[in-house]
C-alpha cells in the first residue's frame, strides 16, 4: 500500500464523540431534556474528525443543503459565531433540527466515514451551534429589504409556516402567521415532548420571526374563522402548512373505550396542556400503571417515554414488525429500551376489551411473522392463525399515523386533493392548484420530517417573493 | 379582543358571559360552538355559542359551573379577559322548512337553543319550545322565547310549573300536539338527550341532538370526541357536533363524558387530609 495513503489513514479517527446524557434511571421520572448537549471541548474535538471531503456528500444528503464540511470547520477553529451564521444561511431552526431531522439517514448517512460506522455527527454539532447562539443572549438580527407592501398569510405556525414567514419577511413582505391553537409552533409545540425538545427552544424560534416583525395570531382556525377565499381579499397570498393532524385509529372493536387515546390526544394532553403538571395545570391528566403504545415510530416511542415519566409501572409497544422495521429513529428505540420500555414486536391488537364502566383492562393480540417484502420493502407482516392471547392494560395509545387535516382544504373551492388527503402542490414551487395560494409540509407530503417542511416553506417562499415581485402566478 | 362586556348568574349556578370576539360574532350560525380557556393555565372547553351581536362583536356563552374549569370560568368578571376564545367551530344546525319542530332544552340548553329556533322560525317552521329543568326557578328566558316561538311547554321535577317529571314527559307533550312534528332538537346534558332520543324512538320522529363531549382542540387533531354513530367512529367536533340521536351509541357516550369525574373532583379535595384522596393521583398531589 502506499506508505503516504497509510499514514493519513491512520490519522482518521473512526471514534464518535458521544454526547453527555442524563442517566436512564434518573431521566425516565423528569421531563427534562434527555441529551445534554456537546461542551465547546466535545464539539471541537468532533469536528477535528471532519475529513473536509473536497466533494462533501453529507451535504447531498441534506435536504435544504447546509454547507455542512464549512461549519464544522468554523468550529475547528473555534470560531462558534461564524459557524452559526453559515448554519443559519440555509437552515433558520438549527436547534430544532439538530435534535429531531434523522440524521443517520440523511447527512451522516453520506459521510465517508459512515462505511467505517465512524460518521461525523453533524446533528450534534448542529444543536452545539444552536445552542451555543442562544447561550449568547442576543442573536444576531439580519437586515430586511425595504417594505414592498405586499401581504402574506401564513397558516399554521409549525415548521414549514415559520420557515416561509422568516424567509418573507427578509424580503420586506407583510406576514401574518395564522394558528388554530392558542400556542405557536405547531407539532413541535404540541407534538413532541419536552424531553426531546424543550419548548423554550420553540418558543425562541417563534419569538425571533416575532421580533423579525412576523405577526402571530393564535387561536385563528382557518376555514372556521376566516376562509382561504375571505384571506385572499386581504392578503396577496397565501401558504398552508397546516400539518398533517388527522389521527389514524385501527378500526377495531373496542376503540371508543375510556382509556384509549390516539397519541395527538396523549401528547396533547401532556405538551401543549402541561398534563404533567396537573393538577397545577387544569387539564385533567390519568395516571395508568401500565399502558401500550400501538405503533413503532418517533411518536410511539415519544408516547411510550412519556407515559414513563407520568409514572406507570409497565409501558409496551406493541409493532407488528420486527425490531428492524421499526421506523423511529434508532437513537430514540434505544433511548426507550434504556428507559425500561418493554417492545412486544410482531404483535397486533385486534380487539380493545373494557369493563362495565366503559374502561380499557385488557388488549387482546395476534402474533405476526414476517412474509415477503411489501411496497415499502419491508417484509411484510402475516397473522400466525390461532396465536390469539391478551394483555392486561389500563391505557392504549394509538401512534399509527396521521391523515392531513381536511379543514382547509374541504372548506377551500379550487384546492385540489389526492386520494390521500394531501393537497396537490408542485414540488419545486409549492404552489397549489388554486392561485395565489402555496403549500407545504405534512399538509403536502403525509406526515414527514421537520427539515422537509422546513425545505419546503423554503421553496414556496422563493416561488411567493419571485410572484409578489412580478405579479405573475 | 376576548374581553368580557357583559357577565351575570342567570340562575343559580348557571352564568352568562358576553365576550368581545368580533371575528367570531360575524361568522358564527345556530348550533356552533367556541372553544374558551378561562386563563393561561386553563383546560380548553366547548362551549355553545348562544347567542351574538354582530355589529357590536360580540358572543354570549352560557354555561353551568360543574368543575373546575367552569368555575374558573365562572370567576371572571366583566373587563376580565379569557386566555382563548376560538370559533366558531363545528357544523351549523341543519335549517330549512320542515313543518312544526319541537325544541327541548334544559341547562345550558336552553341558551344554545335560543339561535337555532330562531332561524327555525326565520325559515318559516312554526317552532315549540319545551322547558325541562329540576324546578321551575331554573328555568330561563322564557321571556325570549315567548316573543319569539309559537308555544311553550314546561317540565319540571317537582311539578313547579308545567309537567310534573322528567323528560319521559315528552311524549305527553307531542301527543297534546294538533300534529305531531316532524322534527325535534334537543340541547341539554347528556342525560337529557339520551332520554329524550329513546321517547322519540318510539314515535318515529327524526332527533336531532347537539353533543357535548370533552375536546382539546375542537378541530379534528386529537380525537378525544370520538362518538360511534350508526356504528361508525365519528369526532363530534368536525363530524358534528349535531347527530341524530337515534344512532348515537349512548352508552358509549356517557362512559366517555364521565373520564375525568375523579380528577375533576380532585380540585375540590385539595383541602383534604391527604389519605382521602384516591392512590392514583397521589404523588401529585403531594407535590
Amino acid at each position: 500500500m502506499n506508505p503516504e495513503k497509510t499514514e493519513k489513514m491512520s490519522k482518521i479517527d473512526l471514534n464518535r464523540n458521544d454526547m453527555p446524557k442524563q442517566s436512564p434511571e434518573i431521566r425516565r421520572h423528569n421531563f427534562n431534556e434527555v441529551a445534554l448537549g456537546y461542551t465547546e471541548e466535545l464539539a471541537i474535538k468532533e469536528a477535528k474528525r471532519c475529513l473536509q471531503c473536497k466533494k462533501p456528500k453529507c451535504k447531498t444528503g441534506c435536504p435544504v443543503e447546509i454547507d455542512i464540511p464549512d461549519f464544522i470547520s468554523c468550529i475547528v477553529k473555534g470560531d462558534f459565531s461564524a459557524g452559526i451564521k453559515k448554519l443559519k444561511e440555509k437552515n433558520c431552526l438549527p436547534a430544532v433540527c439538530g435534535r429531531v431531522c434523522p440524521q443517520e439517514s440523511q447527512c451522516e448517512s453520506q459521510c465517508i466515514l459512515a462505511n467505517k460506522k465512524g460518521e461525523i455527527a453533524i446533528g450534534r454539532l448542529e444543536r452545539f451551534l444552536a445552542d451555543w447562539e442562544a447561550k449568547q443572549g442576543s442573536v444576531d438580527m439580519p437586515s430586511k429589504a425595504k417594505p414592498t407592501g405586499k401581504k402574506v398569510a401564513v397558516i399554521g405556525s409549525g415548521p414549514a409556516g415559520i420557515t416561509v414567514a422568516g424567509d418573507l419577511i427578509l424580503l420586506g413582505h407583510e406576514v401574518t402567521i395564522f394558528e388554530a391553537l392558542h400556542k405557536a409552533g405547531g407539532v413541535l409545540t404540541y407534538g413532541i415532548p419536552e424531553f426531546r425538545l424543550p419548548k423554550a427552544i420553540v418558543a425562541r424560534e417563534v419569538d425571533y420571526v416575532q421580533r423579525l416583525g412576523v405577526k402571530v395570531v393564535t387561536d385563528y382556525v382557518v376555514g372556521k374563522t376566516r376562509s382561504i377565499d375571505e384571506l385572499l381579499k386581504e392578503f396577496d397570498a397565501v401558504f398552508v402548512g397546516t400539518g398533517a393532524g388527522l389521527p389514524w385509529f385501527m378500526d377495531i372493536p373496542g376503540e371508543n373505550l375510556n382509556g384509549v387515546y390516539s397519541a395527538n390526544e396523549y401528547l396533547t394532553r401532556m405538551n401543549l396542556m402541561k398534563g404533567y403538571q396537573f393538577p397545577k395545570s387544569s387539564t385533567p391528566v390519568k395516571r395508568h400503571v401500565r399502558v401500550a403504545v400501538v405503533g413503532g415510530g418517533n411518536v410511539a416511542m415519544d408516547s411510550a417515554r412519556t407515559a414513563l415519566r407520568m409514572g406507570a409501572d409497565e409501558v409496551r409497544i406493541i409493532y407488528r414488525r420486527s425490531h428492524a422495521e421499526l421506523p423511529a429513529r434508532l437513537e430514540e428505540s434505544e433511548n426507550a429500551e434504556e428507559e425500561g420500555v418493554i417492545f412486544n414486536m410482531l404483535t397486533l391488537p385486534v380487539r380493545y376489551i373494557g369493563d362495565e364502566n366503559g374502561w380499557l383492562t385488557e388488549i387482546e393480540c395476534i402474533k405476526m411473522e414476517l412474509g415477503e417484502p411489501d411496497a415499502s420493502g419491508r417484509r411484510r407482516p402475516i397473522e400466525i392463525p390461532n396465536s390469539n392471547f391478551r394483555i392486561q392494560m389500563d391505557a392504549v395509545v394509538c401512534a399509527i399515523g396521521n391523515s392531513p387535516n381536511p379543514l382547509v382544504p374541504s372548506t377551500t373551492p379550487g384546492l385540489q386533493t389526492t386520494r390521500r388527503g394531501t393537497l396537490v402542490a408542485d414540488q419545486e414551487t409549492g404552489k397549489t392548484t388554486k392561485e395565489r395560494v402555496w403549500a407545504g409540509g405534512d399538509i403536502v407530503t403525509g406526515a414527514a420530517t421537520v427539515i422537509l417542511a422546513m425545505g419546503a416553506g423554503r421553496k414556496a417562499a422563493r416561488s411567493i417573493h419571485k410572484y409578489l415581485e412580478k405579479g405573475k402566478w | 379582543m376576548n374581553s368580557i362586556v357583559e357577565r351575570r348568574m342567570i340562575v343559580p349556578n348557571m352564568h352568562l358571559l358576553t365576550i368581545e370576539a368580533p371575528d367570531i360574532a360575524s361568522k358564527v350560525k345556530p348550533g356552533q360552538f367556541v372553544i374558551v380557556r378561562a386563563n393561561d393555565e386553563g383546560e380548553r372547553i366547548p362551549l355553545s355559542v348562544a347567542d351574538w351581536d354582530e355589529e357590536r362583536g360580540t358572543i354570549t356563552i352560557v354555561f353551568m359551573e360543574v368543575g373546575a374549569s367552569t368555575g374558573a370560568l365562572a370567576c371572571l368578571d366583566e373587563k376580565d379577559t379569557v386566555s382563548t376564545c376560538v370559533g366558531p367551530l363545528g357544523n351549523e344546525t341543519e335549517i330549512g322548512n320542515f313543518g312544526t319542530v319541537v325544541c327541548v332544552g334544559g341547562c345550558y340548553g336552553i341558551a344554545s337553543l335560543y339561535p337555532v329556533a330562531r332561524a327555525l322560525k326565520e325559515a318559516g317552521n312554526k317552532v315549540i319550545m319545551v322547558f325541562e329543568a329540576r324546578s321551575s326557578y331554573l328555568i330561563y328566558w322564557v321571556d325570549r322565547y315567548i316573543k319569539l316561538v309559537d308555544r311553550v311547554f314546561n317540565i319540571t321535577r317537582d311539578g313547579s310549573l308545567g309537567y310534573k317529571g322528567h323528560i319521559t314527559c315528552l311524549p305527553d307533550v307531542i301527543h297534546g300536539l294538533q300534529n305531531p312534528p316532524d322534527r325535534v332538537i334537543v340541547n341539554g346534558c347528556t342525560f337529557l338527550m339520551a332520554r329524550a332520543s329513546e321517547m322519540t324512538r318510539g314515535l318515529g320522529i327524526l332527533t336531532v341532538v347537539n353533543l357535548n363531549p370533552i375536546m382539546i382542540d375542537g378541530t379534528g387533531m386529537c380525537g378525544v370526541c370520538r362518538v360511534t354513530v350508526k356504528g361508525k367512529m365519528k369526532f363530534a367536533c368536525v363530524d358534528g357536533p349535531e347527530f341524530s340521536g337515534h344512532e348515537v351509541d349512548w352508552k358509549e357516550f356517557l362512559a366517555r363524558r364521565k373520564a375525568y369525574l375523579e380528577e375533576e373532583a380532585l380540585f375540590f379535595r385539595r383541602s383534604e387530609p391527604k389519605q382521602a384522596v384516591h392512590k392514583e393521583v397521589k404523588c401529585q398531589y403531594e407535590s
